[in-house]
């Protein structure tokens, strides 16, 4: 931002004294990330820079030993199953709530957005007491369902912000020309909304691949998942192996980022041309 | 269009023989149906798999079952005894099979854990006369046994609190959530001072969503402001440094203070070297490490609001508040602030909100005297073993939140909340 051309001595100062505040922030918000990635690479178990050398021993560890690798593995089970039936139930649950007459759509919102509301830990209890009553702790199955909760508020959200901008005559006019319901929304609703459910999805994925608490509670050492590996390394013995970890998961989300990034894009394009 | 249903319409009748008015009513009928079925899915599966779950533990909160499940025939032979005394006989004989029925199925420690928690010391007193009336003559009478193992059974007090401890429902859990207790004549007092300790809790919560709320405010606004007065290709850059922690998981963002807060760690390494500090100094496992991190994660969520909001104010505003003669400070505080208020509002709701629910970083950086309500609840699940506490006290911190989130949609709506 440009100052006028009017502008005082005094306001020239407390201009750069506001730039420079800005330069600290945006330096703080980076900076432990900045700060944790070249520690990764580090030859020495030492959190100190300069770095004494460089060398990816921390990362042979975490993809060689055992522990991290089952971790690896596990998330990806329960990331995948959620987001899965997640994004199915979000989407379809989308479609109704915009369809402009579904009878209580404010309390069967806010039941269908409660998930994201209330504080985690009270799920967490929740689900364990609950889902002791019924076998379901320590095994998958008890995981995957309470990540697709945590993650459906997300898809619903997603998607009926797409949908907000979805022009209806599209389907009347498929629909009059002879299209059956299904055909309707495979070759015209679904190419629209793609956009949306595929962000819907990977906010889903996320939503499990970094949820920790509630796999705190509900996992048994077995079905541990990556961000419980590393809550329990922090809370033991802090090794580098998690900066490695951590670094992975850093690059996780930047690709993410950009996925959803490029979809937004997309859709705005899509907008415009409209 | 064929020519039959052409003149049915003529006629003033749908195709299928109805009135117009029947015939759509019946459409919309089935169109609300089909609407209805769409959702219903994932509508059943949450009711399933959280509220009910949710509604079991609120419920947990007053069940209160260990006593009236475990002394039965005690209970019942209690209803006739009205308080003020030492029960006779029969209360003894029934308070003597019970326990040792409960002797047998090894739940005598059940039963003494939760009188404990009401008259600290009661447990071993259970247990002793449980092992006692084992050995003791089949027949009676059981009062002397009782009187011979411990005061306690001759305490009008004891006895008064059992037969309240009897009942299938409880407050007990609630009001010691809050720091009270119902005192042996049943009325409501303040907790004794050592187990006194879950206001304390609650406000320290409520302070550190506020500390941290502040702390986002003062860091965020001028950041706001900076990216929506940019030009757009800039602003997109400097928007990728806030989006990227955002993206970031609580987990890792959090293991990276953990890394950079050491007492030997970058932090302090750069301070001693740029010689603001003579000696390292500890900057994790206290409060300002927990305030500090929890800031740096919430920073974003205070950002975004204010910045879309900030990005609809006209800058011709600023320009003619200053063209008519108010100073740079006069039209900053009288022209533009209160038009940011709206994101201010949802920015910082939003993050107290989410401050109230912190465990994780919490636990990690924070010291024993940072640990907020989401931490007790945790620990009373897993290692007290106190599930009772632990759904009173995720009853509280389930109340507060929806109080401010109450407000949060009343002022935002929850379904504004823009991701990505």
């Amino acid at each position: 931002m440009a100052l006028p051309s009017y502008a005082s001595r005094g306001e020239r100062l407390t201009h750069a004294a506001y730039l420079g505040f800005c330069v600290l922030v945006f330096v703080f918000l980076v900076t432990p990330i900045l700060v944790i990635v070249p520690l990764s690479f580090s030859s020495e178990p030492w959190f100190t820079y300069p770095l004494p050398g460089l060398s990816l021993r921390w990362y042979e560890d975490f993809f060689g030993n055992e522990r991290w690798v089952v971790a690896i593995k596990n998330s990806a089970i329960v990331g995948f199953a959620s987001t899965l039936l997640a994004t199915t139930l979000g989407t379809l649950a989308a479609l109704g709530l915009s369809r402009g007459n579904l009878p209580y759509r404010g309390l069967i919102m806010s039941i269908l957005i409660s998930p994201m509301v209330v504080p985690v830990v009270i799920t967490a209890v929740a689900m364990y007491f609950a889902y002791a009553l019924v076998g379901l702790n320590n095994s998958y199955l008890g995981l995957i369902l309470a990540h697709t909760a945590l993650s459906t508020p997300f898809v619903v959200i997603t998607v009926t912000a797409t949908l907000t901008g979805f022009d209806r005559s599209l389907t009347r006019a498929a629909a009059s020309l002879g299209a059956a319901p299904w055909t309707v929304f495979r070759i015209v609703t679904l190419p629209i909304i793609a956009p949306g459910v595929v962000s819907g999805a990977l906010f889903a994925f996320v939503t499990s691949w970094d949820e920790v608490v509630v796999a705190l509670f509900l996992a048994s050492p077995e079905q541990r998942t990556l961000p419980r590996q590393m809550f329990s390394g922090i809370r033991e013995q802090i090794s580098p192996t998690i900066t490695a970890a951590a670094t992975f998961l850093i690059v996780f989300a930047a690709l993410l980022m950009t996925t959803l990034e490029l979809l937004r894009r997309r859709s705005e394009r899509l907008a415009r041309g409209r | 269009m064929t020519a039959t249903t052409a003149s049915a319409l003529a006629a003033g009748l749908g195709p299928d023989g109805l009135s117009l008015k029947a015939s759509l009513a019946r459409a919309e009928r089935r169109s609300r149906l089909v609407s209805f079925a769409l959702v219903a899915p994932l509508l059943l599966f949450i009711v399933a798999s959280f509220c009910i779950p949710l509604g079991f533990m609120l419920y947990r909160a007053i069940d209160n079952p260990e006593v009236a499940e475990t002394l039965p025939a005690t209970v019942a032979a209690m209803k006739g005894w009205t308080q003020g005394g030492v029960p006779d006989e029969p209360v003894f004989a029934a308070l003597a099979a019970d326990l040792i029925a409960a002797q047998k199925a090894r739940t005598t420690g059940l039963v003494g854990k939760r009188v404990n928690y009401e008259i600290p010391g009661a447990r071993s007193k259970f247990l002793k006369v449980g092992r006692e009336l084992e050995r003791a003559p089949a027949g009676g009478p059981w009062k002397p046994v009782f009187e011979k193992s411990d005061p306690q059974w001759t305490d009008p007090v004891f006895w008064s609190a059992l037969k309240r401890i009897g009942q299938p429902m409880t407050a007990f859990y609630l009001l010691s959530a809050v720091d009270l207790r119902l005192d042996q004549t049943g009325a409501l007092t303040r907790q004794v001072p050592d187990q006194a300790i879950f206001l304390d809790v609650l406000f320290r919560t409520l302070w550190i969503s506020l500390l941290v709320t502040v702390s986002t405010l003062v860091l965020g606004y001028p950041i706001a402001h900076l990216l929506a007065s940019l030009p757009p290709r800039h602003a997109n850059l400097l928007m990728l440094l806030v989006l990227l922690p955002f993206t970031t998981s609580i987990l890792v963002r959090t293991t990276a203070w953990v890394v950079l807060l050491q007492t030997n760690g970058v932090l302090n390494d750069v301070m001693v070297w740029l010689g603001l500090l003579d000696e390292r100094i500890q900057l994790i496992y206290n409060r300002f490490g927990t305030v500090l991190a929890m800031t740096h994660i919430q920073l974003p969520f205070t950002v975004l609001p204010i910045y879309s909001v900030m990005k609809g104010i006209s800058p011709a505003h600023m320009r003619a508040a200053r063209s008519l003669g108010a100073g740079p400070v006069y039209a900053f505080t009288r022209v533009y602030m209160p038009q940011t208020l709206p994101g201010v509002g949802a920015g910082c709701l939003l993050t107290f909100i989410l401050s109230l629910g912190y465990y994780i970083t919490p636990a990690l950086v924070g010291g024993p005297l940072d640990q907020m309500i989401s931490y007790f609840v945790a620990l009373y699940t897993n290692r007290e073993l106190n599930w009772g506490q632990a759904s009173a006290l995720g009853a509280v911190l389930l109340a507060v939140t929806m109080v401010f989130y109450a407000i949060f949609n009343r002022l935002v709506g929850i379904d504004k909340v823009k991701l990505g």
